[in-house]
């Protein structure tokens, strides 16, 4: 991180500092040049896409094909309201907020919780489950799709199993599917986030502990007063990412969700793809796709250093 | 691995553990074990019965041209779309770290398609690409290629390479950028003073000290493009044209909800669910090692 800060900092041309700060390193002009030539180009292909959907929903029914001339349109904001009342927008950036929210909310609660656990006790099996949690690290929803999709139609499933095990054939119903609570808890059921808190718990000094079971203080107060306000950063770095990733799902709710009212806003966004390109609106269509990718984008830029941080260390 | 001061007591460790263990039972660990039980029974359209049948269904699975194209497919997608955006992740990277000014917009530049859903991101390359309205669809044309990813698998492909390398374009580029970061000036000093090139000193000394990330990156964006590029092929091609996009988690997702064959689709997942346990052993037991060591 330091590092990063000693790039950024010089905001005018190279002085002697940083030329010191290079060193040895020769400094040739035709590679500064080259450098910024490959930024300038690359940064402007990599935003070519959202440049482009800028500039179709900025153009007026039916000419979309002017688009590629690259210039803007006047009916941007003509645009934006239609697509905005066309679609109920609003209830889908709600339900995508509820999910997104939902899963980094109940994914932070439930691994500070268990990465406590590990770290703090000893008790039988602490390794077993450690492991249980473990071989969960890097299989995604996606991979056990339809099993899950039969668990959350029914959630009982797994407990009418057990106890036909022991005889009590009970045919016990709770489905998830069209609801909120449906398209957070299967997305939360993975591991990443306690192997963070796991890793930042095992460097926190040993003193702390033995400090506050002198003072007196129990598990629950050493947890709530010493070791949650310590992760402060982890836990901010890590909801960025779990907000973006919680934002952006597409398998999921369009396998859970029927219900107009719990659509998200990505799924809204595929839905306005025409499949014809005789009735195609695609001003409309690329103006939904700006406002589905507004918030998300606004979270990573605003908060680019915690993004960052999350990434690199929830990838460890 | 585990504290020398600690907590003693008898019920609360389980407690703490109980939401975890409950949701991970429940959404992971059942599914995964009736993934592998159907993976073994045969069931009827309907649902009512299911007989044993071993590993037949796997048995038809590996007998089916079908889904040996698909396994071509993703393996040719994932290779692709890993090289893009890792090449390109470590070029932008390489001149970011050498930049002097206007970093922050570059960077930003380089990080915002890592926001965008890949649902979405597939609807804006569509539409770069679409034969009909894509600028970049009537720039080939006008140089003489018969652009149409709709009818053309191998322009199809391009289509969601270019799209999902894109969105993953940010990941690389965080990650090469911390990476040529934690290498120490002194290294590049000697490399230079011993008259080795910008080039050189990228190539023998810079890549090789970034192994580790390299190889790291070479095993998420595989599993990137296995799985998180769903959105992706499901908003832009449906798997087709005649299935040149039709990867191995588009083949289990319409085997099992549209064609209803659950033990196909089961099968399916036990194979890929395998694929992703190598991988993260490969990680852990190789990749982490070359990171402590190095």
């Amino acid at each position: 991180m330091s590092a990063e800060i000693a790039i950024e900092a010089p905001a005018e041309r190279p002085t002697r500092a940083t030329r010191e700060r290079v060193g040895m390193v020769e400094h040739a002009v035709w590679f500064d040049r080259l450098a910024y030539a490959v930024l300038i180009v690359g940064s402007v292909i990599i935003c070519l896409p959202i440049i482009y959907a800028i500039v179709v929903a900025s153009m007026p029914d039916g000419r979309e094909s002017e688009a590629v001339w690259l210039i803007p349109g006047t009916a941007l904001f003509d645009n934006l309201a239609t697509a905005w009342n066309k679609e109920l927008l609003g209830r889908q950036l709600l339900n995508s907020f509820i999910m997104a929210v939902g899963i980094t909310a109940g994914k932070i609660l439930i691994s500070l919780l268990s990465a406590f656990a590990i770290v703090y006790f000893r008790f039988p099996f602490r390794m077993g489950f450690f492991w249980l949690i473990f071989i969960t690290l890097m299989l995604p929803v996606e991979v056990r799709i339809m099993p899950t999709y039969e668990v959350v139609a029914n959630a009982f499933l797994p407990l009418n199993a057990i106890l036909g095990l022991i005889g009590l054939e009970l045919a016990l119903e709770w489905s998830l599917l069209d609801s909120y609570t449906g398209l957070i808890l299967p997305l939360i059921a993975s591991a990443t986030a306690t192997f963070l808190y796991r890793q930042f718990f095992l460097t926190v000094p040993e003193e702390l502990c033995e400090a506050a079971r002198i003072d007196g203080a129990g598990p629950i107060t050493f947890f709530r007063r010493i070791l949650m306000p310590m992760s402060i950063t982890t836990t901010a770095a890590l909801s960025v990412i779990l907000f973006i990733f919680g934002w952006n799902q597409y398998l999921w709710p369009l396998l859970v969700t029927t219900d107009q009212d719990l659509t998200t806003i990505v799924i809204g966004v595929a839905r306005t793809l025409p499949t014809e390109d005789a009735d195609a609106q695609w001003n409309l269509t690329m103006a939904t796709a700006l406002i589905a990718t507004l918030p998300p984008v606004a979270v990573v830029l605003i908060l680019q250093r915690w993004f960052v941080r999350g990434l690199i260390e929830s990838e460890k | 691995m585990h504290k020398r001061a600690f907590f003693r007591s008898k019920s609360l460790p389980y407690l703490l553990l109980l939401p975890q263990m409950l949701v991970l039972a429940v959404f992971f660990f059942w599914p995964a074990g009736l993934a592998i039980w159907q993976s073994l029974y045969l069931a009827d359209p309907f649902g009512f019965n299911s007989i044993f049948v071993g590993l037949e269904n796997f048995q038809m699975l590996f007998d089916s041209p079908e889904y040996w194209a698909s396994v071509r497919v993703t393996f040719i997608f994932s290779a692709l779309t890993t090289a893009l955006a890792m090449g390109i992740g470590l070029l932008l990277a390489v001149f970011a770290d050498r930049a002097m000014r206007g970093v922050l917009i570059f960077k930003s530049a380089a990080i915002w398609p890592y926001a965008v859903a890949p649902a979405v991101a597939g609807a804006l390359w569509i539409f770069l690409f679409h034969p009909v309205f894509g600028s970049v669809a009537g720039f080939l044309k006008a140089i003489g290629v018969p652009w149409n990813p709709l009818l053309n698998g191998n322009h199809a492909m391009t289509l969601v390479v270019i799209a999902g390398a894109w969105k993953q374009i940010s990941y690389n580029f965080v990650f090469f950028l911390a990476g040529l970061q934690a290498i120490p000036k002194s290294l590049i000093e000697a490399a230079a003073i011993d008259g080795a090139g910008p080039a050189r000193r990228l190539w023998r000394v810079i890549l090789p000290l970034m192994s580790p990330t390299i190889f790291f990156l070479i095993v998420v964006n595989t599993v990137y493009a296995f799985f998180d590029t769903f959105g992706i092929i499901h908003a832009v091609t449906g798997g087709g044209p005649a299935g040149a996009t039709n990867i191995l988690v588009f083949k289990v997702y319409t085997d099992g909800f549209e064609n209803q064959d659950i033990g196909s689709s089961a099968a399916q997942s036990v194979v890929l669910m395998a694929i992703v346990i190598a991988l993260t052993v490969f990680q852990f037991r190789y990749v982490e090692r070359r990171v402590s060591y190095a």
